[in-house]
């Protein structure tokens, strides 16, 4: 049975099924590998005593009923929900069980995970690197076999880039197609939630159990467009038109990551795809504009961590969230709203009308997620500018709400890269079985990292 | 553009976040240059351009005015650091509001 | 002390009675209630928690509006307004501020001496109220069920001059709450609130002063009109002295019968109004304004010239009966009752208003009853009551008839015969008496 926690989610339904190994194996043999795999790579910030049903891992930003909610915050290092959010209690209804909770950057404000309160997680390709974040620790269990699938939120790309850094698969839904409630709010108009997974099918699957209006998130939009289903034609991606942007090739591309990509865009037209290029031609401002709305949302959505009715005081935030509650707080304040918020909230307009336009001429959008693979711990750490561009490649996309999905497509210096596929809003159906078409004529998605004889 | 410590200042006392001068030195630093990149945006034209503050496109989300539930008070009050008699507590505040 | 004039203008808040809260599902009804027993995540502010629109509460907000001769935005929007208060859970109160529900309405006024001005009324917007708090030695104690129970907000232009068309006003908007039925509007219990920015300039000049004093918590009509006099008084004196004013709010003290000073300028909010981005916007067609409206019932203004031209009341009358809307209906039923013994209108109206009839105990048909028996020159001789009982069985066989059927209540058109051929001046119960024994024997 050592190979009970290398199966995908839809492999290990299956192997239920089929009375293969019991529910009581299967939580036994990821409490094993836990046990063995997570006081190296700080993965989990909670582990349930006694796990039931499928194992899942959730980001510990995901509210849970009884079970603590750090969020990455000393400020809520003893929250205990009275409630769970939507997503928790539609997978409890489809018999998903939770393993444990997450590592995360605090408040999902970063990119690398370190900016947690208790701790880096560490990627299990290579231990002295960044697992990516703010999903940290949902990408790093899904990539040591920790949990079957985990949930992840992603505001600026905080579920693909770890994805990618990780060499998992994650799909960032289109704003509004899952509902946020139970999610503790970092950029309110951007948060979404997500699954990360080790495949495009599990996303899929996953998709489905967690969409659809709740009647708490007012932004979740009908369920009739809900719907996902999968590609009847395997293998073959002929009449696709794939969108490559000129804009996510310039310079600060890592040359390594770029021929991985490049090699993933010809093996896309190898399988019959039609490639084009395109142009965003407001990328450049994606990051700026981004810095001020996530920032503005930030302040307010911090505001409610007073000490009076949960966790501890306002000095207990770490650096990351009150620089961002400064530099928000800054930007609303009287005579600065129209030079930045409204700016700012114009240029996501047009940052918007350019994938509109660009959608005209393809199905999906092709880049990387990522400017670069993994770097070391502590590399970025005292730079937070730098490590804001680190998001320049999913931010665009968090701005105009549509849905990205990151593909294992290959290593570069050794460390996993993900291939990044946007489509239109809504449109999470085009991307998964493009993404599924690639990755299943690919052998990325097979490759695990060596975590030692112990594991 | 170029922060003043006394911008940080006063832009803390807005947030409620006690810094100490270290801090409100370092922020002023690293959120002056956050602004400067951030002051790029000005190169965009935006003249005649609709702001975007919701992607949905949704307008008139509204729900019935029905009861559903109410949380009992322990829940309510269950990770509260202080409380007396189901009040929340909290050091005294003038009643000047 | 004469040649300066009062500026002043009016917020008024006021809190809806719907069933739930503003944005979410726990009872808004929590008057009385145990403390933090009428709460959910989303109105404690708990992490994760999301707000969602209720709808009654926006019609009502826009009932108010509609009734202020406001127009109705197409498209509106909540906005947070961002500060730090213990009774404020998530840091910021949902509001609007860029673009209310409603806009650029109106309200006519009348001042002691009952001449008309029309009051600008810049906006009607929706927002939440917060929790509540109770001050003990040293802590402060907090109560969040009234945390999110929804709350409009009536903004006028500063078109006041005398504090008689302040009171004026708030009773108006107070009689129109409760008209719509939308809110008790009770002042004592915190329903209606008021606050006055009052500041005083130069007849003749017409600028706005640049110094504003804010009055706030201040819990009566009565209590609001003396400290505005108090505080236009006491801005006279000073400006006469040389003093600048600053911008401040003041409370009222009613045991020195004086304002008091409660924060000065230099401790000014930054509210840092954005849109709230989980709130979509509310777009409204004509079509649903227009059906929104017409479902409106007749209000306080209508009906006062309608009780003067139909009835022939006098103003003043007509204006005491519209106090309130179970009042104006009773006095009409009472009208329509008392049309077949001919009492007049005019005399309902006086009997009413001089007896200060209690509407919940006393019936329209007693009130006629007894205003018929009070006519000068009563009958009181038997033997006339009877001869013109006789008449009026003799004439109106069909309700003997039913009478005797079983439908007592015929005996009601027969007494109504009787009172027209003595022109009302017979008493009541001694034509039932006649009647009674006259039918049964």
């Amino acid at each position: 049975m050592n190979d009970i926690t290398g199966l995908t989610l839809i492999e290990t339904l299956k192997a239920l099924e089929e009375k293969k190994f019991s529910s009581e194996e299967l939580n036994k043999a990821y409490l094993e590998r836990i046990e063995k795999i997570n006081p190296r790579l700080n993965i989990f910030l909670e582990i349930k005593k006694n796990p039931q049903n499928m194992p899942a891992a959730i980001k510990d930003i995901i509210c849970t009923q009884n079970i603590r909610t750090t969020a990455g915050s000393k400020i809520l290092s003893n929250f205990v929900p009275p409630y769970s959010a939507t997503v928790i209690d539609r997978l409890k209804e489809k018999g998903i069980g939770i393993i444990g909770k997450t590592n995360l950057d605090e408040f999902a404000m970063g990119s690398s995970g370190e900016n947690s309160a208790y701790g880096p997680t560490k990627n299990p390709w290579n231990e002295t690197k960044v697992p990516g974040g703010s999903s940290s620790g949902s990408a790093a269990a899904v990539a040591a076999d920790l949990c079957t699938f985990a949930l992840g939120t992603d505001t600026g790309g905080s579920i693909r880039q770890p994805a990618s850094l990780c060499g998992v698969v994650g799909l960032k839904p289109s704003y509004g197609r899952v509902p946020r409630y139970g999610a503790i709010a970092m950029a309110s108009s951007l948060d979404q939630i997500g699954p990360i997974t080790k495949s495009v099918a599990d996303a899929r699957l996953v998709l489905e159990w967690i969409s659809g209006p709740d009647g708490k998130d007012s932004n979740c939009v009908d369920p009739a467009s809900c719907k996902v289903t999968p590609c009847a034609a395997r293998g073959c991606l002929a009449g696709v038109r794939v969108g490559v942007p000129r804009e996510y090739f310039g310079k600060g591309l890592d040359k390594g990551v770029e021929k991985v990509i490049r090699e993933a865009i010809k093996k896309l037209e190898e399988l019959g795809a039609e490639i084009v290029e395109v142009s965003l031609p407001h990328t450049e401002y994606a990051v700026a504009a981004y810095y001020i709305i996530m920032s503005s949302e930030v302040s307010s959505n911090m505001a409610k961590f007073d000490g009076i009715r949960f966790g501890s005081g306002r000095e207990d935030f770490g650096p990351e969230v009150k620089r961002r509650i400064m530099l928000g707080t800054f930007a609303l304040s009287t005579g600065y709203y129209d030079d930045y918020f409204a700016k700012a909230a114009e240029v996501r307009t047009l940052i918007k009308q350019d994938f509109e336009k660009a959608f005209e001429k393809c199905e999906v959008i092709v880049g990387p997620v990522s400017p670069t693979v993994a770097w070391n711990l502590g590399e970025k750490i005292e730079d937070p500018l730098t490590m804001y561009l680190s998001d320049v490649y999913t931010i665009p996309a968090s701005l105009a709400g549509i849905p990205g999905l990151s593909v294992p497509c290959g290593f570069s210096d050794g460390l996993p890269v993900g291939l990044q596929i946007l489509g239109k809003y809504l449109d999470e159906e085009t991307i998964l079985n493009i993404g599924e078409i690639y990755e299943q004529s690919t052998d990325w998605h097979n490759k695990k990292p060596d975590l030692g004889k112990e594991a | 553009m170029k922060l003043t410590s006394d911008q940080v200042k006063h832009t803390a006392k807005l947030a409620k976040l006690p810094l100490t001068e270290e801090q409100i030195e370092v922020y002023a630093e690293q959120i002056s240059r956050i602004l400067d990149y951030i002051d790029q945006l000005n190169k965009v034209g935006t003249e005649g351009v609709e702001p975007t503050f919701n992607v949905t496109g949704s307008f008139n989300v509204m729900k019935k005015d029905e009861v559903t539930k109410n949380l009992t008070q322990d829940a309510a009050l269950q990770n509260a650091s202080s409380k007396n008699n189901h009040f929340f507590v909290t050091k005294g505040v003038f009643e000047n509001e | 002390m004469n040649q300066y004039e009062p500026v002043i203008g009016l917020e008024v808040h006021v809190e809806l009675n719907t069933k739930s809260k503003m944005f979410s599902g726990s009872s808004a009804d929590y008057f009385s209630k145990e403390p933090n027993s009428c709460t959910d995540p989303t109105n404690l502010g708990l992490p994760g928690s999301l707000p969602y629109i209720n709808e009654q509460a926006i019609e009502d907000c826009m009932k108010i509006g509609l009734a202020l001769n406001c127009q109705i935005a197409d498209v509106s929007r909540f906005e947070r307004k961002n500060y730090f208060y213990p009774d404020l859970p998530k840091g910021y109160q949902i509001s609007q501020y860029r673009w209310p529900l409603c806009k650029n309405g109106w309200l006519e006024v009348e001042d002691k001496d009952g001449n008309v001005t029309k009051i600008r009324i810049n906006r009607v917007h929706q927002e939440e109220d917060t929790g509540k708090l109770t001050h003990t030695d040293g802590q402060t104690l907090i109560d969040f069920n009234r945390s999110s129970v929804p709350l409009v907000e009536i903004v006028s232009e500063p078109d006041f001059h005398d504090s008689s068309q302040v009171r004026d006003y708030a009773k108006k908007l107070q009689q129109i709450f409760r008209y719509l039925g939308v809110s008790n509007a009770d002042m004592e219990r915190g329903d209606m609130r008021l606050e006055a920015n009052v500041s005083v300039r130069k007849i003749g000049e017409t600028e706005l002063p640049n110094y504003r004093i804010e009055l706030k918590n201040i819990n009566s009509f009565r209590f609001m009109v003396a400290a505005i006099e108090y505080e236009i008084k006491r801005q006279i004196e000073a400006l006469e002295k040389g003093e600048k004013l600053t911008q401040e709010t003041r409370g009222w003290n009613e045991n020195k019968k004086e304002t008091f000073l409660q924060r000065s300028k230099e401790e000014a909010h930054d509210y840092r109004y954005f849109p709230d981005p989980d709130l979509p916007e509310i777009r409204m067609e004509e079509s649903r304004v227009k059906s929104l409206e017409s479902g409106m019932p007749e209000l306080p203004e209508a009906k006062v010239k309608r009780f003067i031209s139909d009835y022939g009341i006098s103003k003043a009358n007509a204006q005491i009966l519209v106090d309130s809307k179970e009042l104006a209906n009773y006095f009409e039923k009472t009208v329509e009752d008392g049309k077949d013994i001919g009492v007049s209108p005019t005399d309902i109206a006086n009997y009413i208003i001089n007896r200060k009839v209690n509407i919940d105990e006393v019936k329209p048909k007693q009130v006629v009853e007894e205003i018929a028996n009070r006519k000068v020159g009563v009958v009181e001789d038997e033997g006339e009551i009877e001869k013109v009982v006789d008449e009026v069985l003799m004439e109106n066989e069909k309700s003997v008839d039913d009478y005797k059927n079983g439908k007592t209540n015929a005996i009601q058109s027969l007494i109504g015969g009787v009172m027209r051929k003595t022109g009302g001046k017979v008493n009541i119960e001694t034509v039932r008496r006649v009647l009674q024994e006259k039918l049964e024997s």
